[in-house]
């Protein structure tokens, strides 16, 4: 244990390693360097093994393994993730700006009690300080913060730095679980996982993506722009406020909580381009931005921009389309 | 089910946010405030509840901001209870932790089986309400919750919400914290004149509660917009000018058929 490691909160969802992890692991890696402490990969399952080789550029993977952790449930996971924390004494413990990430990060801080940091888009060690630069007010502010005290959640946001690559020696240590809450003690308890039902169009696959926010303002406006995806050939999408109106299913909501896309096309009409949405759409080949503010954070991820409102180009863009299909 | 629903106040993000003379915070006095959205969703959420099951619905608030119309809003939409917690610094609503603190104080005496509150406020930065709430309450807490139903007097099925358009059931027991981030269907829109109706028919309770003394743990050097990124190339023109160039644009790298 020392007070120079960076342990990584390496979660899992429905079987599988979430994609940020490497990210974290990449992040861990970047402050051990400057602290020369490890980088801790802990896992929390009903049997970690599995997930080892996935985790190689940790130096060590703590592995909790429980019956209480086949499937998240908070109670347990917080117990476990406490328990290590409070053993291993880290600097930081990095956590995912993700489902799992968004109970744990701050529970876990309320508990120890730690400082905590939301929205994390880069972390150093300068002159012996944690610094990190965190996103607010849906991007459209940053905050250069200094934390003292160990250890500091940071909570990551997807996206904000590079994967930590290539396989490592990493140990891997079983650690024995704290007395968790199980389903007759807990007050919550994992029942079920619900899919999507089938039969919506799967955005992940489209080529050609329409999406749409806050700017369309009223539920019709959504039928001219259906018109415009079906003339480009593309389907429409959403950012999370259509589809929390239920203008639009949650099978098409693009984002930290909805999907991850990468169309060659991303046409973005009223959408401002918070981080949570960016998250899932930063990939594509091609982003152009119909917004009116001009200072909108959707303009720094697009390729093409244009400052107007998207009714009035809607119309008009259908229809150079079509001609120039002919 | 005796319900109690915590809502902030948030700066408006349609409206310009400006940085105080210190650099290290939001200038609050030239901002505009509005309800924090996902607080709206609980709030709707509790309603349905209470119209699924019976009950009451309390909202509670801090006195900051604009809090008087949004409590009153509430009332217009069926909330049984007002509750604003005194608050006499005008320049800062209280720090989450502090916030937190505040509330169960409050939430004490009053009993209720379930609190509800958006799962974020878009201003957090080194505190989120609604764990914070649930650990001094001692109750358990999931958030990132987008549906919550009764499950037969046992307690509540609720829906997390994970990437893809998943969710993980959970099956809660009460007492118990959700931090909200959709109801099951979108906040219900009251007209004007049924919230000057809530003013004149609705009483707001004012509440002491012992603001406790809170050192922030996260030392804010710098506050500031994004230095502007690789800005997209804007197109300019009359609409219908646009409109061919991004045709033209599209035709260009194939992606017209």
């Amino acid at each position: 244990m020392s007070a120079s490691d960076i342990l990584v909160l390496a979660e899992t969802v429905r079987g599988n390693l979430s994609g940020i992890v490497s990210e974290l692991l990449g992040a861990a890696r970047s402050l051990a360097h400057a602290t020369g402490g490890q980088v801790l990969a802990l896992l929390l399952s009903s049997d970690g093994t599995p997930f080892v080789p996935s985790l190689q550029a940790a130096d060590r993977i703590l592995l909790v393994n429980h019956p209480a952790l086949a499937e998240y449930a908070p109670e347990p996971f917080l117990a476990a993730l406490q328990a290590v924390v409070q053993a291993e004494t880290p600097r930081a413990v990095l956590i995912g700006s993700t489902s799992i990430g968004w109970d744990m990060a701050p529970l876990l801080a309320a508990k120890l009690p730690a400082p905590l940091v939301l929205g994390c888009q880069q972390a150093t060690i300068e002159d012996g300080h944690l610094r990190a630069v965190c996103g607010l007010c849906g991007g459209k502010m940053l905050a250069e913060v200094r934390i003292q005290e160990a250890p500091a959640i940071l909570m990551i946001l997807p996206g904000s730095f590079a994967p930590a690559s290539g396989p490592g020696k990493a140990e891997v240590q079983t650690i024995p679980p704290p007395d968790l809450p199980g389903a007759d003690g807990a007050g919550i308890v994992f029942r079920q996982w619900i899919l999507p039902p089938p039969g919506d169009v799967d955005i992940t696959s489209q080529d050609i993506l329409v999406a749409v926010g806050r700017g369309i303002q009223q539920k019709e406006n959504l039928e001219p722009i259906q018109q415009l995806a079906e003339v480009l050939g593309g389907a429409v999408c959403a950012s999370r406020p259509i589809v929390d109106q239920g203008w639009l299913p949650t099978t098409r909501q693009v984002g930290k909580s909805g999907m991850t896309v990468k169309p060659k096309l991303y046409l973005a009409l009223g959408i401002s381009g918070a981080p949570e949405h960016v998250e899932g759409m930063a990939g594509s080949d091609l982003i152009i931005a119909v917004n009116t503010d001009p200072k909108a954070p959707i303009f720094d991820v697009a390729d093409y921009g244009v400052q107007m409102d998207l009714m009035d180009l809607v119309e008009p863009l259908a229809q150079a389309i079509q001609t120039r299909k002919k | 089910m005796k319900i109690a629903v915590v809502i902030r106040q948030v700066p408006d993000l349609i409206e310009p946010l400006e940085v105080d003379s210190s650099g290290k915070a939001l200038d609050l006095g030239s901002a505009t405030f509005i309800l924090n959205e996902s607080d709206d969703h609980a709030l709707e959420q509790a309603l349905l509840l209470k119209e699924a099951q019976g009950g009451s619905v309390s909202v509670l608030a801090v006195d900051f901001g604009d809090v008087d119309n949004s409590l009153y809003a509430a009332a217009a939409k069926g909330a049984d209870q007002l509750i604003k917690l005194l608050w006499d610094d005008p320049n800062r609503p209280p720090w989450p932790q502090q916030a937190a603190r505040m509330f169960a104080e409050v939430l004490r005496p009053l009993a209720p089986e379930l609190v509800l509150v958006g799962v974020q406020a878009h201003d957090e930065l080194d505190g989120v309400l609604p764990p914070e709430l649930a650990v001094c309450l001692g109750w358990p807490y999931v958030g990132v919750v987008r549906g919550v139903k009764a499950d037969d007097g046992q307690g509540l099925l609720v829906r997390k919400e994970f990437p893809g358009a998943v969710m993980a059931e959970f099956a809660v027991r009460l007492p118990a914290v959700l931090g909200i981030l959709g109801a099951e269907q979108p906040p219900r829109y009251v007209p004007v004149s049924r919230i000057r109706a809530a003013m004149k028919s609705s009483q707001i309770a004012e509440q002491e509660a012992t603001v406790p003394p809170w050192a922030a743990r996260v030392e804010v050097a710098r506050l500031s917009p994004p230095a502007p990124a690789e800005r997209a190339e804007m197109l300019t023109g009359s609409a219908e000018e646009v409109a061919q160039r991004i045709a033209a644009l599209l035709e260009e790298k194939g992606l017209l058929r």
